[in-house]
């Protein structure tokens, strides 16, 4: 299958997706903003029709869509927290007006699908260097990010006390998020990216909890997903995007299983301590709640 | 030598609601103060201040006789325990080296010597094999040891930690009321140390903050928990009981402190209503230890 120039294609684009989704996916899980990724990708889909209805490329409608979205889903911070009805909201008339878009450009009924489940094996030349754009700027802004963003999730309170400012670090982040999210639409589409950019790290976490090991895991999982995709999609002729989900699916569930039966032969890992009896859960004070 | 913590004149307001108004106050260093209150007296909120998160509305706050500010290394925090970190799947050890210089932009690779002092703060803690396991795999108490470790990173002079105690049972607080005392003891800490009951604390702390009604009292516990001082915090009536060495808070017949740890959170509010009418206590401490005394 090495044969085919647009096999080759297939495979490097979806390898840069893969790696940048493997690492932003796992800092998406730990800091539970998995919905805001979903969300992101179907403000995404407006974006991406509107710029084709005038004349503009698909990515680059979908790259300023999501990268809008982001920042200014980070920008309300907090308030966005818990707001799950608000966000699903914004999705659905984003997937609305997506639709009208599509409704107005009828030329193309292949656009609509391709935008919508991805169409890897068609990636020009022209998108591979813009993926390779879209993936170095990602992974560049989170090696400059990462410290204070794992600070700002794990203890939000400390790390603002320390002088992190949570709004900065959890704004720049979602802007890289939607940056990943735009790049992993060209691949599996904007209505699988969740398959994508949730799954590995989901399934990395399952597996330890060792925080370097799970982000490398998390890449390769998302790594092996997306080839595995491409490559049974080539023999069996069905689409790449179905295999990516399915192999997704598949390799969350080995994980999950991994971990209950780890955990049973490895009861020695949860040694008794002066500690270990149990406490009740642990609850905030309302009558202090922070600001 | 220059105090750990000076009030002058402070007032602290959160989403416009007066929290402190015109307290004075000194922690010598070197102090263990038992910081309490109820609900909504401004606990969280005075040690947000006092790690310069929240900007005094009048007067000011000396730490180590420089103005609050955020970013102060000097301090260490223990916020409140979160429900959320039940569901982290990190190991303890990174959740404590998160914050090692944390702030600083880049990766969270750290240098051999960073390791180390994760490592030494785990060990004075005695939490080095807990931090082995996940976050979410431990118990609250356990939970408590990380983040006090994590407090301890880079040696700080003050250690600020809010409600340790919080749904522990009464051998856990012990243990880690105890842990905190030789902390305190062998490191030469100054200790603020927010807590719904006095009891945990008896015989250990050297001071007690009392704050309500936008005021506060800072003394010996014999001298601040007494009915009159607590009366006029509270705004309302308050009988304080002493029963074989432990001390019993009431309004009317009720235990307050005992309900303000349970499930009925509003109680402390109601009675803190009477806050801004009530009669005015003003606490002013003469000297680090000891000395300071409430007006009554």
């Amino acid at each position: 299958m090495f044969e085919y120039d647009f096999m080759l294609r297939a495979f490097a684009a979806s390898a840069i997706v893969a790696v940048v989704v493997g690492v932003v996916g796992y800092f998406l899980v730990l800091r539970g903003q998995t919905f805001a990724g979903h969300a992101l990708s179907h403000v995404g889909f407006a974006g991406a029709t509107g710029a084709v209805l005038v004349g503009v490329s698909p990515l680059a409608g979908l790259v300023g869509f999501t990268l809008i979205a982001g920042i200014g889903m980070g920008l309300m911070g907090e308030r966005l927290s818990g707001r799950d009805v608000a966000v699903g909201m914004i999705l659905a008339l984003s997937l609305g007006f997506g639709l009208l878009f599509l409704h107005f450009y009828t030329a193309y009924a292949t656009q609509a699908t391709s935008l919508l489940f991805g169409n890897i094996l068609a990636v020009s030349a022209s998108t591979l260097w813009a993926l390779s754009g879209l993936g170095l700027l990602c992974l560049a802004a989170l090696a400059v990010l990462a410290r204070p963003l794992l600070f700002a999730t794990l203890q939000p309170e400390l790390a603002e006390a320390r002088g992190v400012s949570l709004r900065l670090v959890g704004t720049l982040f979602l802007a890289v998020t939607a940056l990943a999210v735009a790049a992993s639409s060209e691949i599996v589409g904007i209505l699988l990216v969740f398959t994508l950019l949730v799954g590995p790290a989901a399934a990395a976490n399952q597996m330890t909890t060792r925080l370097p090991l799970a982000v490398l895991l998390s890449v390769v999982f998302a790594l092996a997903e997306a080839w595995g995709g491409i490559t049974l999609a080539f023999y069996t002729d069905w689409p790449t995007s179905f295999w990516i989900t399915a192999l997704a699916g598949l390799i969350y569930l080995a994980a999950s299983l991994f971990r209950v039966v780890w955990l049973r032969r490895n009861p020695a890992q949860v040694p008794a301590t002066p500690f270990t009896a149990t406490d009740a859960a642990p609850a905030l004070d309302p009558g202090d709640a922070l600001p | 030598m220059t105090e750990a913590v000076v009030l002058d004149r402070l007032g602290l307001q959160l989403g416009g609601r007066a929290i402190l108004r015109d307290v004075s106050l000194a922690i010598g260093r070197g102090e263990f103060v038992g910081v309490l209150g109820s609900n909504g007296a401004g606990k969280t909120t005075l040690m947000r201040a006092l790690l310069g998160l929240v900007r005094p509305s009048a007067g000011s706050i000396r730490i180590l006789g420089r103005p609050a500010e955020r970013g102060n290394i000097a301090i260490g925090y223990m916020p409140q325990i979160r429900a959320t970190l039940g569901a982290v799947r990190v190991s303890g050890w990174d959740f404590v080296a998160s914050a090692a210089r944390g702030e600083r932009w880049g990766l969270p690779l750290l240098g051999a010597e960073a390791r180390r002092q994760v490592d030494g703060v785990l060990d004075m803690v005695g939490a080095r094999d807990l931090a082995r396991r996940p976050l979410n795999e431990l118990s609250g108490g356990e939970r408590q040891r990380l983040l006090m470790a994590q407090a301890l990173l880079g040696r700080p002079e003050i250690l600020l930690l809010d409600e340790p105690l919080a749904s522990l049972d009464i051998n856990h607080q012990h243990a880690v009321v105890s842990l905190v005392k030789e902390l305190q003891r062998d490191h030469g800490l100054t200790v603020l140390f927010t807590a719904h009951e006095i009891n945990p604390l008896i015989g250990v702390i050297d001071r007690v903050l009392y704050l309500g009604g936008g005021d506060a009292a800072l003394g010996g516990v014999d001298e601040v928990i007494t009915g009159p001082t607590l009366s006029r915090l509270y705004g309302a009536p308050i009988d304080v009981v002493r029963v074989d060495g432990r001390i019993f808070v009431m309004a009317g017949a009720h235990s307050l402190e005992r309900d303000c740890h349970g499930h009925d959170h509003g109680h402390g509010h109601d009675l803190g209503g009477g806050r801004g009418h009530g009669p005015y206590v003003r606490a002013q401490a003469a000297g680090p230890r000891g000395e300071g005394r409430s007006h009554v």
